[in-house]
């Protein structure tokens, strides 16, 4: 191997090291004895095969938003509205479903226009977003960021307004579908084999698209340098819009595998972070698709894992997610440092 | 304050910025300094002014030896800059920009700062409103606030980069009248300029840099002449010439009118023939690089028509000029003409038509291959173009090129190349003439736009002259018409 992939290898390693570093200090802090809880959130997330069951519940979305993400930020574009988008999706597929639940439709077809639906809520808001930064000047970042608190306030007014339970409202979403509008499932787990069949499938086509194809190579130009995209002939914003589109129909349907598969049901709290963990993994894996699989699992199975602490140690399960945000943060600043490093040498 | 420059040596990679300056500049005087575009003047005053320090030299300012580490430093010393594009923050109110660069003080006297903008805006005649924003100001009273908060904040040399330029007459009349009393306050100024006629009337004393070296001084009143050739060299013989016939009209101008936010061109007309080459000369910021950008459909020109090969394509986009066989080349290549970290197999593959969704590898590869070769590139065809020097990245840049094209654009085809390359880029440039393509190039080089142009345009403050035969110009025309001079009804077709 080349020197120059043994001292990225060392940076990685070095990031992974000294994430687990602080946050054992942390768990010190926190009275909890680190080694034991590492250990807890081992056997939280392999303890049993319905942990791997839950780590891929987990996973799927997860895939997806990462893989939306991995084509807005080809794009050069900062898609932090993905968490509002994939809200969207669940909305929308909710809608539909909403809608279709009374009529003779064979369940089927209500299911698949459900996620249909899901697909072009998601696309919608993230084109909101595409919009207002092609045709407003609003940075894709703050526009975002905006959206995803409307999404959050929709979500809650419909749960507690329009859609709520017969009698009163609730945290706890909206009145449940009846079974026959909920993804097949493996019995007793929860695990939809068709969302996590096309996760996979999305994550496939995703890396096919941004390495083989002119579309691919044409977002990458814009992404990179957009004014010599222009001159070299590509459509920039429409391309940046496409881009936006897609992402919000990867992530809408993100969403929809929440309705549809896991909740079955509208919550306040439907998109629960996959968003945002999917740009934290995107970053992680430096925008390599080919990485998204074994990363996202392995975010995935910190989360499911991160359960066991506040069951044994009554700690909050979001520690789990300090691990996963340090390792970001600190393979970030390891690209930092190794571009100063590899300058000097 | 007396400036003495000693020595002073600056060097950028490998180019020879300041060449062993000398030069001194006593108290009381407006010191003019002339030179072409990279001639050093912007270094030598960077390195006066603390933005970047000398390799070697001293600096002495009233016989003490100093080292200017920053600008900060250097208005503690007394020296303050004027830059060509005024360093204000234009959002905020005068009062504001006057407090930024002051140190100390949690909490700033308004009061007390505001009476003294009004005093001296008093004293020199200007009008400005402390609580006005700058972003309602003209280029003209921006340089006024900048004159003065220097002068608050206790400049004693004041140094003045292409001060005329985007200005009306009236505030450069105030702008001279300005520096003229401060010079008889016994101010030292220091007035960088391309423009020929505002050395004339304004300066005491004059340096002219050529190449990084200090080449020649002379004091008012000057010979016009001998400063262009001090500014411009020695007249250089032209190779033969074979003059083009006169073909199909690829570009037509009616009355072409752009403007930027400095200048507004008005009336255009030009007709360029296939296989033509014509030259655009002129001082950076002259307005050609908005006119060429209008040629190319990247500006929508103001007033006028844009017609290539007879469609009228006024207000379409580039995009639009492109599939009418117009193709532009940036002077800036990294910027905005190659995209980093993307491969030169990849760039000549985004450059052709597409085919298909999946690109063939093997096929780009070839064509990167066969591209290379014949545009003697010194890469791969995974090299990343930022991996190749800038000759090479100029030539892939030329590779890109799709052919046939009715018309090529070019901003400083040149630029920063060796010999070498310079003239294997001209040769392709004139094989693709040969084909009937049309040329029109922005360059600073008066040698490359005598040698290679057919017709020049020669712009100057936002004027363009007629298109000039080349055969009626030498470099000393051409150079005095570049710094605003035999300014003519023939030249520009308007009586001046």
């Amino acid at each position: 191997m080349k020197k120059s992939t043994w001292i990225n290898i060392g940076f990685q390693v070095g990031a992974l090291v000294l994430a687990l570093l602080i946050t054992t200090l942390l768990l010190l802090a926190a009275g909890a004895p680190p080694f034991k809880a590492y250990e807890s959130i081992l056997s939280g997330a392999f303890g049993s095969s319905n942990d791997l069951a839950s780590i891929l519940i987990s996973w799927s979305p997860l895939l997806l938003t990462t893989a939306g993400v991995l084509i807005t930020f080809s794009a050069g574009l900062w898609n932090i509205g993905v968490e509002g988008q994939m809200v969207l999706g669940s909305i929308f597929a909710t809608w539909m479903l909403r809608l279709l639940q009374d009529t003779n439709l064979p369940p089927a077809l209500i299911i698949i226009l459900g996620i249909v639906f899901g697909m072009i809520g998601g696309a919608l808001w993230a084109a909101l977003a595409g919009a207002l930064k092609t045709f407003g000047g609003v940075n894709e970042i703050f526009g975002g960021l905006g959206l995803n608190f409307v999404a959050t306030a929709l979500t809650i007014y419909l749960v507690f307004g329009p859609w709520k339970r017969p009698g009163v409202g609730s945290m706890s979403g909206t009145q449940p579908f009846d079974q026959k509008l909920w993804l097949p499932t493996l019995s007793n787990t929860g695990l939809s084999l068709w969302a996590l069949g096309a996760s996979i499938l999305v994550v496939i086509i995703i890396y096919f698209l941004l390495r083989g194809t002119y579309f691919g190579l044409r977002l990458k130009a814009v992404g990179k340098n957009i004014k010599a995209a222009f001159l070299l002939g590509i459509p920039t914003w429409q391309y940046s819009m496409f881009a936006f589109l897609l992402c919000g129909a990867f992530v809408g349907l993100a969403g929809a595998i929440q309705v549809t598969a896991v909740y079955h049901r509208l919550l306040p709290n439907i998109s629960n972070g996959y968003g945002f963990l999917g740009l934290l993994v995107a970053m992680l894996i430096n925008y390599q698709a080919i990485w998204v699989l074994p990363i996202a699992f392995f975010f995935a199975a910190l989360n499911v894992g991160g359960i066991q602490l506040q069951i044994v140690y009554k700690m909050d399960s979001s520690f789990a997610n300090v691990l996963q945000d340090l390792l970001v943060l600190f393979v970030l600043l390891g690209q930092g440092v190794r571009e100063r490093f590899l300058r000097k040498a | 304050m007396n400036i003495e420059l000693r020595h002073i040596h600056k060097h950028f990679g490998k180019v020879h910025a300041n060449d062993d300056i000398v030069l001194n500049i006593p108290s009381g005087t407006i010191q003019g300094i002339l030179g072409e575009n990279g001639a050093g003047k912007s270094t030598l005053m960077k390195v006066l002014s603390g933005f970047i320090q000398a390799d070697g030299g001293d600096i002495l300012l009233d016989g003490k030896s100093v080292v200017i580490k920053s600008p900060a430093d250097a208005i503690r010393y007394g020296i303050g800059m004027l830059h060509q594009d005024p360093l204000d923050f234009p959002p905020m109110r005068l009062l504001d920009n006057f407090l930024l660069g002051r140190s100390g003080g949690l909490f700033p006297d308004r009061m007390t700062v505001a009476h003294d903008i009004h005093e001296l805006a008093v004293q020199f005649d200007f009008s400005l409103d402390p609580e006005a924003y700058v972003d309602g100001l003209t280029v003209g009273e921006r340089q006024q606030l900048e004159i003065l908060r220097l002068l608050w904040l206790g400049a004693r040399v004041l140094i003045l980069d292409e001060p005329t330029t985007g200005i009306s007459a009236s505030q450069k009349d105030k702008l001279f009248a300005t520096l003229r009393k401060l010079a008889a306050q016994g101010m030292t100024i220091i007035f960088v300029s391309h423009k020929l006629e505002d050395v004339e009337v304004l300066c005491h004393k004059v340096a002219v840099l050529t190449a990084g070296k200090l080449v020649g001084e002379a004091s008012a009143p000057f010979n016009a002449k001998k400063l262009v050739e001090m500014m411009f060299g020695k007249e250089i013989p032209l190779g033969a010439r074979h003059s083009p016939k006169p073909g199909a009209k690829v570009l037509q101008l009616h009355d072409l009118a752009v403007e930027d936010i400095r200048l507004h061109l008005a009336n255009i007309n030009l007709e360029v023939n296939a296989g033509e080459v014509i030259g655009v000369a002129g001082m950076e910021g002259s307005g050609q690089g908005t006119f060429i950008r209008a040629c190319a459909g990247l500006m929508r020109p103001v007033n006028g028509h844009v017609l290539v090969n007879h469609h009228d394509l006024t207000g379409r986009s580039y995009h639009v000029f492109k599939r009418n066989g117009v193709s532009f080349m940036p002077a800036s290549r990294m910027e905005e003409g190659l995209v980093q970290g993307l491969t030169l197999a990849e760039h000549f593959v985004l450059a052709e038509e597409t085919q298909g969704v999946f690109i063939d590898g093997d096929k780009g590869r070839k064509l990167a291959e066969d591209r290379i070769k014949s545009f003697n590139i010194r890469g791969t065809p995974v090299s990343t173009v930022e991996s190749l020097s800038g000759g090479n990245q100029q030539r892939a840049l030329l590779a890109l090129l799709r052919s046939p094209l009715s018309l090529i654009l070019l901003e400083h085809p040149t630029r920063g190349l060796d010999i070498e390359s310079t003239i294997y880029i001209w040769s392709k440039l004139k094989e693709r003439c040969q084909q009937g393509t049309a040329i029109l190039f922005i360059s600073s080089d008066l040698e490359e736009i005598l040698q290679y142009s057919d017709r020049v345009l020669v712009f100057f403050s936002g004027k363009v002259t007629l298109p000039l035969d080349v055969t009626s110009l030498t470099t000393a025309k051409l150079g005095e018409l570049i710094g605003g001079m035999g300014w003519t009804k023939s030249t520009s077709g308007r009586a001046e």
